[in-house]
């Protein structure tokens, strides 16, 4: 039987501020879904709050992984339970060099009940894995000896992303704007990671105001997400037309979520000033 | 991360520290009364049958701590009470060659720190000092053979008379400060060291310190010799039990690093949170030589301790690697000296630091450089992780230059993990305390990959212990 993220009615302050006001969605293992919308709606802040940062603050409704409620869980108890999030802006841990730091994780992830100090996987297994999966996405296997995303550039942050991913296989994986900020080659390279990845024994939200992306891992779902709701649900094709004709549209269909995108601006000009 | 070696399991638990276990005392062979004076000094000296240059040079050290003040910065000293300790503990008949011939409870000690076995794994001398003086040692035959002398500092008064005559107290007078003036007092065991011409010693010396009684003050003497061209790489480690009131542990060490030798010394300080730790260390670095400090302090209750090199002749190179750790209850003031004595020597100095659940770990370093040392460089980087609101971290650096023909680059950082890193390791499925250690071990890997294998092994390894269950 296939797992089944399922959000309900979620509401999300950050500082007091609400930012989702009634997010609801289901994702199945299996299941591509893609989640667009301007900048400062709300894209960002869904995928922190599902995998637990702190700052994030659940004021109503639930998030729960087969039954199981993940709201009072902390990001390492939902890490081994299966979520996954590829960072928009994945921060660099000096000194701790990525082949360290992926066994402890690939050990935790594999073994849920693994307590500090427990063994790690064995290192000979662990390396050729490591090396096996490097080079399927292209990645010189020297990274692994590298300090964490220390002196990355932002393409080599995002594939390292695509790495942790193809090692820790979650159940659910959350891609949040993986595809920004890199050259097209790039692009392809992280695009055809995932479709290698995500098969039927993972769900993936696609965040992303890219095309090529979805052109690789076609989703069976696209929402848009406007002032912290999901005004619409549909297919791939919602998504080509988002990416061709902007939001514009989406805003004209919703005119109480766009006024309310509008009083959001006011107080935050910085988004609105970079928002699309 | 990789510390999957075999550890002492079955030890932890004594506290949070792992080697606060002690052994009984009542087999000792000797221990002074409590205090110090003039009687205490002659008992010490008459038990090591000394020669009289020597026990002179300890009575005149005496009245130089008697006349100096106590040091009025570092840290709090104000609770030791220097007539409550015992100066002259010992605890078996003498330097044993063998392990077997050593008393049981003090074997079983150096067994469970793991010291014999890494004796016959990488090292290629070790010298065990229980209380006051050494009880077992050990020396390469091949090294032996090249003219690599490795004793404790008592034997080498004895055996090497010239030797020890011509250089002990030449780096360090006794009138350097307070603490150098006790332990020139009042001195027992260390290790000598002298490495002939041109030998390069492969793998390292090492020593390891213990204390066991309470109250216990424990005055090494350390001398090393590097002659020219020639290298060696010496370790200590020290560990004490955990007691309710306090122990002393205040060494001299002193190194000449000749013309194109290579000295490393590196100290991985572990003692129980009731120990003071006043330690005074410097080196003289000559001709195109380099020697090099590596520091790491993790136990006691405080540590005062800043490694010193004199570059005295052009192509000296001098390097200072020091880590701090300061937990509950404890005050690390570590740093480093250099001293600029010729034209074209160079320094570089790397301190971090870390505090948690209330501790203060701190920076104090001196560059300086006399008239005549023109183009010279040092280069200083001190960065400080603060674990919680309620630790602290000082950096007092000083700088003496009367002229400009020097270069020196000072940098300083203070910083806390941040939630976006605890997060981001937590995602991936660390528990907080394991994300924590993780960002703690990458703050200081700069330095601990300085270090052979095994000692970065026990160094990450101390620190994750030191991380436990304390975080949150
Ligand atoms: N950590 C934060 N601190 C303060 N405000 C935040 C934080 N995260 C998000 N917000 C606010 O929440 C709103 C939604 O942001 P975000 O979820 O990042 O949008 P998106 O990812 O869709 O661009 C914005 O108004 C933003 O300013
Ligand atoms: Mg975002």
């Amino acid at each position: 039987m296939s797992s089944l993220l399922k959000i309900t009615d979620l509401h999300v302050s950050v500082d007091e501020k609400p930012i989702l006001k009634g997010v609801s969605l289901e994702i199945r293992q299996g299941e591509i879904h893609a989640l667009m919308g301007p900048n400062g709606s709300g894209k960002s802040t869904l995928a922190y709050t599902l995998v637990g940062h702190p700052k994030y603050e659940v004021t109503s409704g639930s998030i729960e992984i087969d039954g199981v409620p993940l709201n009072d869980l902390d990001p390492c108890e939902r890490a081994r339970l299966g979520m996954f999030l590829a960072f928009q802006y994945p921060v660099t841990i000096p000194g701790v060099k990525v082949a360290d730091f992926l066994r402890h994780a690939v050990t935790n992830i594999r073994n849920p009940a693994r307590k500090e100090g427990e063994s790690l996987i064995p290192m000979r297994d662990f390396r050729k894995e490591l090396k096996d999966r490097m080079e399927e996405l292209g990645m010189d296997v020297e990274f692994a000896r590298r300090y964490l995303n220390e002196g990355f550039s932002g393409g080599e942050k995002k594939r390292m992303e695509i790495l942790q991913l193809a090692m820790l296989q979650p159940k659910f994986a959350i891609l949040d704007e993986t595809d920004s900020g890199l050259d097209s080659d790039a692009v392809r390279v992280v695009s055809e990671g995932l479709r290698k990845l995500a098969g039927p024994q993972m769900g993936v939200l696609i965040i992303t105001h890219h095309e090529r992306l979805l052109e690789y891992n076609v989703p069976q779902f696209t929402h848009v997400i406007l002032a912290g709701r999901i005004v619409e649900t549909g297919d791939a094709s919602l998504a080509h037309e988002l990416h061709n004709h902007g939001y514009a549209a989406v805003r004209q269909r919703h005119p109480a979520e766009a006024a309310e995108e509008q009083e959001h601006q006011k107080v935050a000009p910085k988004v609105a000033a970079i928002a699309k | 991360m990789t510390t999957d070696v075999p550890v002492l399991d079955d030890e932890i638990g004594v506290g949070d520290y792992q080697y606060g276990f002690h052994d009984p005392t009542d087999k000792y062979v000797f221990k002074s009364r409590r205090g110090l004076d003039r009687d205490i000094v002659h008992q010490i000296s008459e038990m090591k049958n000394e020669p009289m240059w020597m026990r002179e040079f300890r009575l005149e050290a005496l009245d130089l701590f008697y006349s100096k003040p106590m040091p009025t910065w570092g840290g709090d000293m104000s609770e030791l009470d220097f007539q409550n300790m015992f100066y002259f503990v010992k605890a078996s008949q003498g330097q044993e060659k063998s392990w077997d011939d050593v008393p049981d409870d003090i074997r079983k000690t150096y067994d469970r720190l793991g010291i014999p076995e890494a004796e016959k794994k990488y090292l290629a001398g070790v010298k065990a000092q229980y209380e006051s003086e050494v009880v077992y040692g050990s020396l390469q035959e091949d090294l032996a053979k090249q003219g690599v002398i490795f004793t404790d500092t008592d034997s080498a008064v004895r055996d090497y008379p010239d030797l020890v005559r011509e250089y002990f107290g030449t780096v360090i007078p006794s009138a350097d400060n307070k603490f150098a003036a006790l332990n020139s007092a009042v001195w027992s065991g260390g290790s000598f060291i002298y490495v002939p011409k041109g030998v390069k010693i492969e793998f390292p010396l090492q020593a390891y310190f213990r204390i066991n009684t309470q109250n216990m003050g424990q005055f090494e003497r350390t001398l090393i010799i590097v002659d020219e061209g020639a290298s060696v790489h010496y370790v200590e480690g020290c560990t004490a039990p955990t007691y309710s009131s306090d122990s002393l542990h205040s060494a001299v060490v002193e190194i000449l690093v000749k013309r194109g030798g290579r000295c490393r010394y590196t100290t991985i300080q572990n003692w129980s949170n009731n120990v003071y730790n006043l330690v005074t260390k410097r080196a003289k670095a000559y001709g195109d030589s380099l020697m090099e400090w590596v520091d790491g302090n993790l136990g006691s209750k405080l540590t005062m301790k800043y490694p010193a090199i004199y570059l005295m002749e052009p192509g000296a190179r001098g390097e200072t690697l020091s880590i701090a750790f300061a937990g509950k209850g404890q005050h690390q003031d570590a740093g480093a000296k250099m001293v600029h004595c010729a034209p074209y020597t160079s320094s570089r100095v790397i301190s971090k630091s870390i505090s948690k659940d209330g501790g203060r770990a701190g920076y104090r370093g001196l560059v300086k450089a006399t008239h005549d040392a023109h183009h010279c460089k040092s280069n200083v980087v001190c960065d400080a992780l603060i674990l919680d609101s309620h630790s602290r971290s000082d950096t007092y650096p000083y700088i003496e230059v009367n002229h400009d023909n020097l270069t020196i680059e000072h940098e300083a950082s203070v910083s806390k993990i941040a939630e976006e890193q605890l997060l981001y390791l937590m995602s991936r499925g660390m528990s907080e305390t394991e994300a924590s250690a993780m960002i703690v071990t990458g703050f200081i890997e700069p330095l601990v990959k300085e270090l052979p294998m095994e000692y970065a092994v026990e160094m990450n390894r101390l620190i994750e212990l030191q991380m436990e269950g304390s975080v949150g």
